[in-house]
């Protein structure tokens, strides 16, 4: 089990990263997920060894790794474009750990072609990473550092150069091949879709700070705040009245949200339009999606929010609807 | 496009091939009949088989030494976050504009019985010749190497050590492998350097150790033997071209694979693994060090004491004196020689960058380019002694005769800087991204305009550190200079050689103080240079 405990990296005297702590179990895969310059990427390579720790510490299965050189502590890191060796071949590549271990060339040979397969691309040995696709070459990246079989794979924003449809299908892939291999996995990303599809459990850094930890679905159903609601995607964030008006034409108790300054995190379709909905208001923005219609509507005494409607549903700006609520869509916020 | 190229080109015909060619024709004619064989009959000889031998040898050992104390002083010097590390730069790259006159006297003082390593006994044998060579080249792999190696993206190589290897395999198969192009370049151009030594071993190895270059001298100035001339410099010309083209594949291959990653600075704390490099470092500066420091004690020693006598005496000229003019005077010459011969190779450079870093449309137009961008790069290689007994030679008679134009000397000297200027403008212009003067187009910008803010903001700076780059060769060019000064207009490298050709500890008291000061202009050029932060100056 990696063990992070109170880890700070400075940059110039100012923090990087911030006492942060976690525990990831054996065979399961934590997102850190922030924006960029959260210092997400400092945490990865401070883990890694590739970070003087101002302060704190990181063990594995209960031993302190600060005087374990990077190449000693059985980790393995994938960056975002995959950083392949030009002048080898994927084989070349692939077997890369394989020969440091100086594994006999037929055992090493059959590993290389069975982690191809692993990762879809059979037969591919040969090429030179020149020759291959972004996402190809991400693939191969993964595959060599899953030759090291590491207790710890790292993995840095591994989708984000990719381009959006790749991305969805790769993530998918990735959870796969993880879970496959039974390997622990710490991914950094600032995109909480690749993060929903790859990882069993979430970390949410802000400023240098872990502000919120569980399993994605935790995460997901409690947001801590509004900060973190709008970076998992919840499209509106309302407070005091019109939390309350909300929640209430949603047939919750206006209770829940009495006490002041709490809020409520609405995605998109939370709100939806329904012939006989509670809520009433005016369309202030109407754009067609392949899946819905994505509206902005005025309603009196909550303000602008978002909402969804059917795509064939004859809504144009300046209409009146009615909306209904989605409870299931929400998430009360403690602050 | 291709039009802008005829001005440098015709300049190059003229005052490059014509002289180059007329000199090897002179050998391999004899009364209007074409006897090369004849010519070639000097390849035979044994003593050709010794300079022959000794300048392949002597300059493979010295770019192995170079490479082995380099690589290591440029890894410390660029990757590793140590204090004074740009003036420590700046130190490094000296030695490459040093006049090699200044070079060749500053060992011989260190090495002399008398001097401060004489014991080793080192005085006139070809080790001190080779130490010379690598002191020279340093600076060259320092600053070919170090530009890549300063941006080489370091998440490769941490990437394999995450995946189980150790620092030393880390620099094995992945860091070498990444620097091999820009190694190969930087040793081809430190070997080519090496072998076509002049100035160096005129003064360190005297008749007794001779390369190519100071034999084709010998063979023209002391015995008259110009076919055995013409033929080594045709050899020295074939050597040198398919050099050159193996350094110029090296560099194609370079800029193709480079993935660098962002400006910003990736040097790293020091590491207790990096001693071993910090030792070569340390050892690498000794040797820049000791000559300077060896040459200045030497030159302010008066007798048993110590005084600037030998300074003073350089604004006078005594009665005894084998100069015709003060030192001082040559000082002046030097210098307005070298302001017009920059100015010539920073007009003809500019010319040819513009040309040569355009993309060309379609194969043709692309190989044209490619073939002006290597020709251009010739006057590095080929002889400078042979070029300037060529301008003796060929421009003598009218149309063109220069022998009397006081423009000859910075003539010669403008087509051996002309090389290094464009490989410094080059490559800056190469940088600046094709869209961006296309966007300046579509937003209504003249091609003039075009010009005026894409490319002159970026290459402003460039192109003055080139401009002193310019000065610096020419200041310290004596191949071509030896057989072009005139007595009473002479240049301070043929002054200090004059001076130490000659008995006595004066002269060679004032050979040193020239030498120092000379060196001194050169290395406050180089200050300015360093000081518009502007890398690939030297970058071959």
């Amino acid at each position: 089990m990696l063990s992070v405990r109170d880890l700070s990296v400075h940059f110039d005297g100012h923090p990087a990263v911030d006492g942060v702590s976690f525990d990831l179990p054996v065979g399961e895969v934590l997102a850190v997920l922030g924006p960029s310059g959260c210092g997400k990427s400092t945490l990865l390579r401070a883990v890694a060894g590739l970070e003087p720790l101002a302060s704190g510490r990181v063990a594995y299965d209960g031993q302190d790794l600060a005087r374990v050189p990077t190449h000693r502590r059985g980790f393995a890191l994938m960056f975002q474009e995959g950083q392949l060796f030009w002048h080898q071949s994927v084989a070349g590549n692939v077997g890369y750990p394989l020969r440091l271990r100086r594994t006999p060339r037929p055992a090493a040979g059959r590993r290389v072609a069975e982690l191809l397969e692993l990762v879809g691309l059979p037969g591919y040995g040969d090429r030179s990473p020149a020759t291959l696709s972004g996402g190809e070459r991400q693939r191969v990246a993964l595959a060599r550092s899953l030759a090291a079989e590491p207790r710890l794979l790292l993995l840095d924003e591994p989708l984000s150069a990719l381009d959006r449809e790749l991305r969805e299908r790769l993530a998918a892939d990735l959870r796969r091949i993880l879970v496959t291999s039974e390997t622990t996995a710490l991914l950094v990303t600032h995109d909480q879709e690749e993060a929903f599809a790859v990882a069993d459990r979430m970390a949410v850094m802000r400023s240098a700070r872990v502000v919120q930890e569980g399993t994605v679905d935790e995460v997901w159903r409690a947001p801590v705040d509004s900060e973190v609601a709008g970076f998992l995607g919840y499209a509106t964030v309302l407070r005091g009245r019109p939390a309350e008006q909300v929640l209430a034409a949603g047939g919750t108790a206006a209770r829940s949200v009495e006490v002041p300054g709490r809020a409520v995190a609405l995605r998109r379709s939370a709100l939806s339009r329904s012939s006989d909905g509670p809520l009433r208001g005016r369309v202030l923005a109407a754009r067609v999606t392949p899946e819905q219609l994505r509206l902005v509507v005025d309603l009196p005494g909550i303000g602008e929010v978002h909402a969804v409607a059917d795509p064939d549903a004859a809504v144009e700006v300046g209409h009146e609807i009615r909306l209904s609520v989605d409870l299931g869509r929400t998430a009360v916020l403690p602050s | 496009m291709i039009a802008l190229a005829t001005i440098p080109v015709a300049t190059l015909l003229v005052f490059f091939v014509l002289p180059v060619g007329g000199m090897v024709t002179r050998g391999l004619w004899v009364e209007g009949s074409f006897e090369p064989l004849g010519a070639l009959e000097v390849l035979t000889r044994s003593r050709t088989h010794r300079v022959l031998w000794f300048t392949v040898w002597s300059a493979a050992a010295a770019t192995l030494i170079t490479l082995v104390l380099g690589l290591p002083l440029t890894f410390v010097l660029y990757r590793l976050r140590l204090p004074g590390r740009q003036p420590l730069r700046a130190l490094v790259m000296v030695p490459f504009v040093m006049p090699t006159v200044v070079v060749g006297v500053a060992f011989r003082t260190l090495l002399a019985p008398s001097g401060p390593l004489g014991a080793l006994g080192l005085d006139g044998t070809p080790t001190a010749i080779v130490a010379a060579m690598v002191f020279f080249n340093l600076a060259v792999v320092v600053r070919t190497v170090g530009g890549l190696w300063e941006h080489l993206d370091p998440r490769r190589e941490q990437a394999a050590a995450a995946l189980g290897a150790s620092p030393w395999q880390v620099l094995r198969t992945v860091t070498l492998p990444a620097l091999a192009p820009a190694v190969v370049s930087a040793a081809s151009v430190v070997f080519l350097f090496c072998a076509t030594a002049f100035g160096v071993v005129l003064t360190l190895g005297g008749l007794r150790y001779a390369t190519v270059e100071t034999e084709i001298y010998l063979l023209t100035t002391q015995f008259l033997d110009l076919r055995a001339a013409a033929a080594l410099s045709l050899l020295q010309l074939v050597v040198v071209t398919g050099l050159l083209a193996a350094a110029h594949l090296g560099r194609s291959r370079r800029e193709q694979s480079l993935d660098r990653s962002s400006a910003r600075s990736v040097a790293r704390q020091l590491r207790r693994s990096d001693l071993p490099a910090l030792a070569a470092s340390l050892l690498a500066l000794l040797l820049v060090l000791a000559p300077v420091a060896a040459l200045v004690v030497g030159s302010l020693k008066v007798g048993d004491g110590w005084g600037f006598d030998h300074y003073r005496a350089l604004g006078s000229r005594r009665e005894d004196s084998p100069l015709l003019v003060p030192v001082s005077e040559a000082l002046v010459n030097s210098w307005k020689v070298a302001v017009d011969a920059a100015l010539l190779a920073m007009v003809l450079g500019c010319l040819v960058s513009v040309v040569v870093s355009r993309t060309g449309r379609g194969r043709r137009e692309r190989r044209t380019l490619a073939v002006l961008d290597g020709v251009f790069m010739l006057p590095l290689g080929v002889s400078a002694v042979t070029l300037g007994f060529g301008f003796l030679i060929t421009l003598d008679r009218p149309p063109l005769d220069l022998r009397s134009s006081p423009l000859l000397v910075p003539i010669a000297q403008a087509m051996v800087a002309l090389p290094l200027v464009v490989r410094t403008v080059t490559p800056v212009l190469r940088s600046i991204d094709p869209r961006q003067r296309q966007a300046a187009a579509a937003l209504g910008a003249s091609p003039l305009r075009v010009l005026g803010t894409v490319d002159l903001p970026t290459v402003w700076r460039p192109l003055l550190a080139a401009t002193g780059f310019a000065l610096a060769v020419s200041l310290g060019e004596f191949g071509a200079t030896s057989f072009l000064s005139r007595a009473e207009q002479p240049t301070m490298p043929v002054v200090i050689y004059q001076l130490i050709g000659h008995p006595g500890a004066d002269n060679y008291g004032m050979a040193l103080a020239a030498s120092v000061v000379l060196a001194l202009l050169t290395a406050l050029l180089m200050a300015v240079v360093e000081r518009l932060r502007f890398g690939s100056v030297g970058a071959f």
